[in-house]
């Protein structure tokens, strides 16, 4: 078994490839210079890799591989772009393949804040003019890192559903293809306003579900990690026993619902890991219990992980990867138990995503 | 009306390797109508120089005969005959 992770940075993409998930190969640059925030692994069909990529001169796109990066295909038009008269892309948050039930479907979550659908595997995306025509839309706000579609999570079997998540602005859900969405942040606090518990308005980092378990979701907050039983209808924090409820990540393991992994950060203030140790915590029961993981990671590392810096792999027995700010990326062969680095002063790491490669 | 225009090292995938490229404009012409026609056969090039706007991207500038175009009209820029259009990658990031 040979696993394959892309690690998107600031600068570019790095490429690193094991057997044992313990010793690694890296090659990269890839697109040397350009802003990676998106990568996504789409198994459907051979591993094509998607990248969403941006230039801070020459603007945002998206390019493929579907030979690991030896050769990269990006369209001469653009590939995702804004028919209205008052916004531009300025970066793609999110590349999110849809089930294998839906060959070609590829979601895309942007800045600013909007949906794309592609049915083409990636090459060209048409907006979604549902979610853009959303009244709540001009009171969306940007984050620190801009506003932005930052999260996509498709419903396992039913194409009309799906769930996106933004900052600011919150969670919103579609049951009908996305003509219509509705927020659904009930329970979620938005500690930041007069009011904390708004409709919408939230900042919500990140949500994960197993496809198992479609009416369950996990969400990692603006300080605040929760989670949803009932599709989205409501929230219940799930933060106890976490030494902070700020962070960015939320992974669920791939083969089991209730297992799911976080990279806790101590405060919005201060965005380093409690007394900066770097942990990664697992929960084996659906947040009501959490368990810090460090063996093979490091003490005095005063950095952080990225909302979509964390991930699985595919394997059957998955293995766990995250990627920081200072450009270190670990990961560990055995759920979580033991952690190995992949790599080190690389760029920022703003995305990670692994896959076995098919034989 | 005939124009030229200069592609930076950079950005000469996007123009088969062409350094230079002679430009036919159609009259009033002006710096965004020169970039219109230029779209029609480098849209690779043109996606790297405005947004789905049209609008010029804010780190790359572009020269009028020797004159920074946002210092006279952005795209409305008058183009004289035989005016060379010089397309550099202003000094950005870290």
């Amino acid at each position: 078994m040979t696993v394959v992770v892309a690690i998107g940075t600031r600068k570019g993409l790095w490429l690193a490839r094991s057997e044992d998930r313990v010793t690694w190969e890296v090659d990269g640059p890839h697109h040397a210079m350009q802003e990676v925030y998106a990568v996504a692994f789409d198994t459907r069909s051979g591993l094509r890799l998607l990248t969403g990529v941006s230039s801070p001169h020459f603007g945002p796109g998206v390019s493929i591989s579907d030979d690991l990066g030896a050769t990269w295909e990006e369209s001469s038009s653009p590939p995702i772009a804004f028919p209205v008269d008052d916004a531009a892309l300025e970066r793609v948050w999110q590349l999110q393949p849809a089930p294998a039930s839906q060959p070609g479907v590829v979601w895309a979550g942007t800045q600013p804040s909007a949906l794309f659908k592609s049915t083409d595997g990636g090459r060209s995306f048409e907006f979604v003019e549902g979610l853009w025509n959303h009244p709540h839309r001009p009171e969306w706000e940007g984050g620190a890192g801009g506003q932005a579609v930052h999260t996509i999570v498709p419903h396992p079997s039913d194409p009309d559903r799906v769930l996106v998540a933004m900052s600011t602005g919150g969670v919103y859900r579609t049951s009908d293809g996305g003509k219509s969405w509705e927020a659904c942040n009930k329970g979620i606090k938005a500690y930041f306003f007069p009011d904390p518990w708004p409709e919408f308005g939230q900042c919500v980092h990140k949500v994960a579900q197993h496809p198992s378990s479609p009416s369950r979701f996990y969400a990692q907050n603006h300080h605040g990690v929760y989670r949803s039983d009932d599709g989205g209808d409501s929230w219940q924090s799930i933060a106890d026993g976490l030494p902070t409820d700020f962070g960015f990540a939320m992974v669920v393991h791939p083969n089991d619902p209730d297992t799911i992994f976080t990279f806790p950060i101590e405060a919005d203030g201060r965005r380093f890991p409690p007394e900066g140790k770097c942990r990664v915590y697992r929960s084996r029961d659906a947040g009501k219990t959490w368990e810090a993981l460090g063996t093979g990671l490091p003490d005095n590392f005063w950095t952080a992980v990225m909302r979509d810096a964390m991930c699985t792999d595919n394997a059957e027995v998955p293995g766990v990867y995250f990627g920081s700010r200072s450009g270190e990326v670990y990961a560990s062969p055995d759920e979580g138990e033991t952690w190995h680095q992949v790599a080190a002063h690389l760029p920022d790491v703003m995305s990670v995503r692994a896959a076995v490669i098919p034989t | 009306m005939k124009v030229t225009v200069l592609i930076p090292g950079v950005l000469r995938t996007a123009t088969d390797g062409a350094a230079h490229l002679d430009v036919d404009v159609p009259e009033p012409a002006t710096l965004g109508t020169a970039l219109d026609v230029l779209a029609d056969t480098y849209p690779a090039l043109d996606r790297r120089l405005r947004d789905e706007r049209s609008a010029l991207r804010r780190y790359v500038n572009f020269y009028v005969n020797g004159e920074e175009c946002r210092r006279l009209a952005g795209p409305a820029t008058p183009l004289p005959a035989g005016a060379e259009i010089q397309i550099l990658p202003s000094v950005a990031g870290g």
